[in-house]
């Protein structure tokens, strides 16, 4: 067992990215994450590694496009507006089957919003955000431990399957500071990347960096050949935590900071004598679907917490295939729901069909 | 018997696209011949960019990679921070670069990136079919300023290299032009020390290269050579705008 330090939720993602690896980080400054970029700053040039603070999220993300086609541990971090203006980056990066990191600090929207944290970019990160037919892998933090060892889980399943990764937190576990241990966080070996334009040495054919297809037929296969690959990655990949559902009649999904409320929430109404659990999705994209989809059997009803207009439970809708309903139970633009709000959906759903 | 005339090994054997008489085929051939008289093919990267050169990734022998519109110079900022030891460059249209990519042309130039850009002047918007760009002359007619550019209504030409000159960043901005074959040696010499600095680890190159679009200015491609004499070259003066190695030689 390693030491264990007190960390803001920033901070542990740039430290745990430095240590699985990563020596190029390319941001623009934005409000919650800022944390991050700083200790990019003080940390890269002491380690030979690369800070740069781009003249734009859109120039960030494809300086990030050029680190990844080298094959090397590349990541930027903004925050909503700022992702955004990724999304371009993004889509050429998936189009490319290039692996990368992008954090998203989410913070109320839309338009310029506000600063504070928020999870109303659940659809933009789990359904495209950019153009045409692609998935990130989206992994959803709800501690500082979680911030900092899926930000290396991220790195790691983004390079196995060379499709980009996003982490999506939000403001609060940003700012959160809590003990973490990072010493269980270390780079990998390094892997044969027969496809990065690192120079031919004059010894093989050229090496090409694209997305462009212009025979139709041939982009469509492209895109099926990924598709192929996404199977593979809802096949194997799927995270989720599971807590007290064995007996469970009412069954809270959320994610992130809303996870934990609603475990608060659930730990009171347990103590009301209301048999409720929790399923909390820690990959968002591949969306948790089977033990949803299980609990849909045996519960009367789900309840999405979420700190958006309600986004995730467009998922939990799909994935219980409509058998039970599903209730929002919500604050946004920058609110957090309490555990009372959610504690009182609870109840609610308890009362019905008594 | 010796050999006066062959393809640069820097290009593949990918029959070119353009059209008859277009002068992006020159430049790649100067691209080339820079690229092989270094020897550094095997350590280049190249940057594609989105316009009539798209398609650039397959003529060139070395690494490539295909930017998004725009995009290429912080792409090549990606890839030469990456690869400090290996050679990037950028080719790229006027829409691309001083449009769409002005804040990533101006950013890299002035963060002194150590890469080469390639910048193909030719006044208008080869790829989408003829629309003005930020380099077309002022009364130019092209299919979105069908009664010439009204310099009230959509501004003026931009000098990109008078721009870039501006800026302490840079090692080395020239303009050039290949109507000709005396400028065309000229600007063989001004691509190859484009690239010859980066070797030397100088900094920011930039060659502007005034090219013609003969199939969107709706001209024959030697009148198309005869305007860039009589119009483009008065607008856009070839010659040197920045070189810091001469600057620092005069001293
Ligand atoms: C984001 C985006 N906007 C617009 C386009 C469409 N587009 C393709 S090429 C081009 C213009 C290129 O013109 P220029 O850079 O001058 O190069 P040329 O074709 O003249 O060589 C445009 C606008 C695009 N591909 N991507
Ligand atoms: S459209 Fe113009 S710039 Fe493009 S290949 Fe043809 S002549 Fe050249």
């Amino acid at each position: 067992m390693g030491e264990k330090v007190l960390m803001k939720g920033n901070e542990a993602i740039a430290e745990a990215a430095i240590r699985a690896g990563c020596r190029h980080y390319f941001g623009y400054p934005i409000t919650p994450q800022t944390e991050l970029a700083a200790y990019m700053a003080k940390r890269m040039p002491k380690i030979g590694g690369v800070f740069l603070q781009a003249e734009s999220e859109v120039a960030a993300i494809n300086m990030v496009y050029g680190v990844a086609g080298t094959g090397k541990r590349v990541m930027t971090s903004s925050s909503s507006p700022g992702v955004s203006l990724k999304q371009e980056g993004i889509s050429y990066i998936a189009g490319a089957d290039l692996p990368a990191l992008i954090i998203n600090v989410q913070r109320g929207g839309p338009g310029l919003g506000g600063i504070q944290p928020s999870q109303s970019d659940y659809f933009q990160a789990t359904k495209g955000g950019g153009h045409g037919d692609y998935r990130l892998i989206v992994l959803a933090p709800s501690s500082v431990q979680e911030m900092a060892d899926l930000t290396a889980k991220a790195f790691d399943l983004s390079e196995k399957y060379l499709v980009p990764a996003m982490l999506l937190a939000d403001g609060t576990m940003g700012q959160m500071m809590e003990p973490v241990d990072l010493s269980g966080i270390s780079e990998p070996e390094k892997a044969e990347k027969p496809w990065a334009v690192t120079g031919t040495q004059c010894k093989r054919k050229h090496n090409i960096i694209n997305s462009l297809y212009l025979v139709p037929e041939q982009l469509e296969q492209k895109n099926f050949e990924r598709y192929e690959r996404y199977k593979v990655i809802e096949e194997n990949e799927c995270l989720y935590e599971s807590f007290m559902m064995d007996d469970a009649d009412i069954c809270v999904v959320a994610f992130g900071i809303a996870a934990r409320v609603s475990k608060n929430a659930v730990v009171a109404a347990r103590k009301e004598g209301i048999k409720v659990g929790l399923i909390r999705p820690i990959t968002l994209w591949p969306f948790p679907k089977a033990p949803l989809a299980q609990a849909a059997d045996k519960v009367k009803g789900f309840i999405s917490v979420e700190l958006s207009m309600g986004q995730m439970i467009e998922d939990v809708r799909l994935a219980t295939e409509c058998k039970k309903p599903v209730v929002l139970c919500n604050r946004t633009g920058g609110m957090i729901p309490t555990p009372e709000q959610v504690l009182e959906s609870i109840r609610n759903m308890a009362k019905e069909g008594k | 018997m010796a050999i006066v005339f062959q393809k640069p090994k820097a290009l593949t054997d990918a029959p070119l696209h353009y059209c008859p008489g277009c002068t992006h085929g020159i430049i790649h051939r100067l691209v080339a011949e820079a690229i092989d008289e270094l020897g550094i093919e095997g350590k280049t990267v190249g940057v594609a960019p989105v316009g009539c050169a798209v398609m650039a990734y397959d003529y060139f022998a070395c690494d490539m990679v295909e930017a998004a519109h725009g995009r290429a110079p912080a792409v090549a900022t990606g890839l030469k921070r990456a690869l400090p030891e290996n050679i990037v460059f950028t080719y790229q249209g006027d829409g691309d670069l001083a449009s769409i990519g002005m804040a990533e042309t101006v950013h890299a130039a002035t963060r002194g990136e150590n890469i080469t850009i390639i910048f193909v002047n030719n006044a208008i918007y080869g790829m989408t079919g003829g629309q003005m760009a930020p380099t077309s002359l002022p009364g130019q007619v092209t299919q979105t300023s069908p009664y010439g550019r009204d310099t009230a209504t959509a501004g003026f030409p931009i000098r990109v290299s008078e721009m870039l000159a501006t800026l302490d960043g840079p090692q080395y901005i020239e303009r050039v032009a290949v109507n000709n074959v005396k400028n065309v040696n000229k600007a063989k010499k001004a691509i190859k020390k484009a690239f010859q600095n980066q070797v030397e680890g100088k900094g920011f190159s930039l060659i502007e290269v005034v090219s013609s679009c003969p199939t969107n200015w709706g001209m024959t491609p030697s009148k198309a050579l005869q305007w860039v004499e009589e119009k483009m070259i008065p607008y856009y003066p070839l010659g040197v705008y920045k070189d810091r190695s001469a600057e620092k030689e005069g001293k």
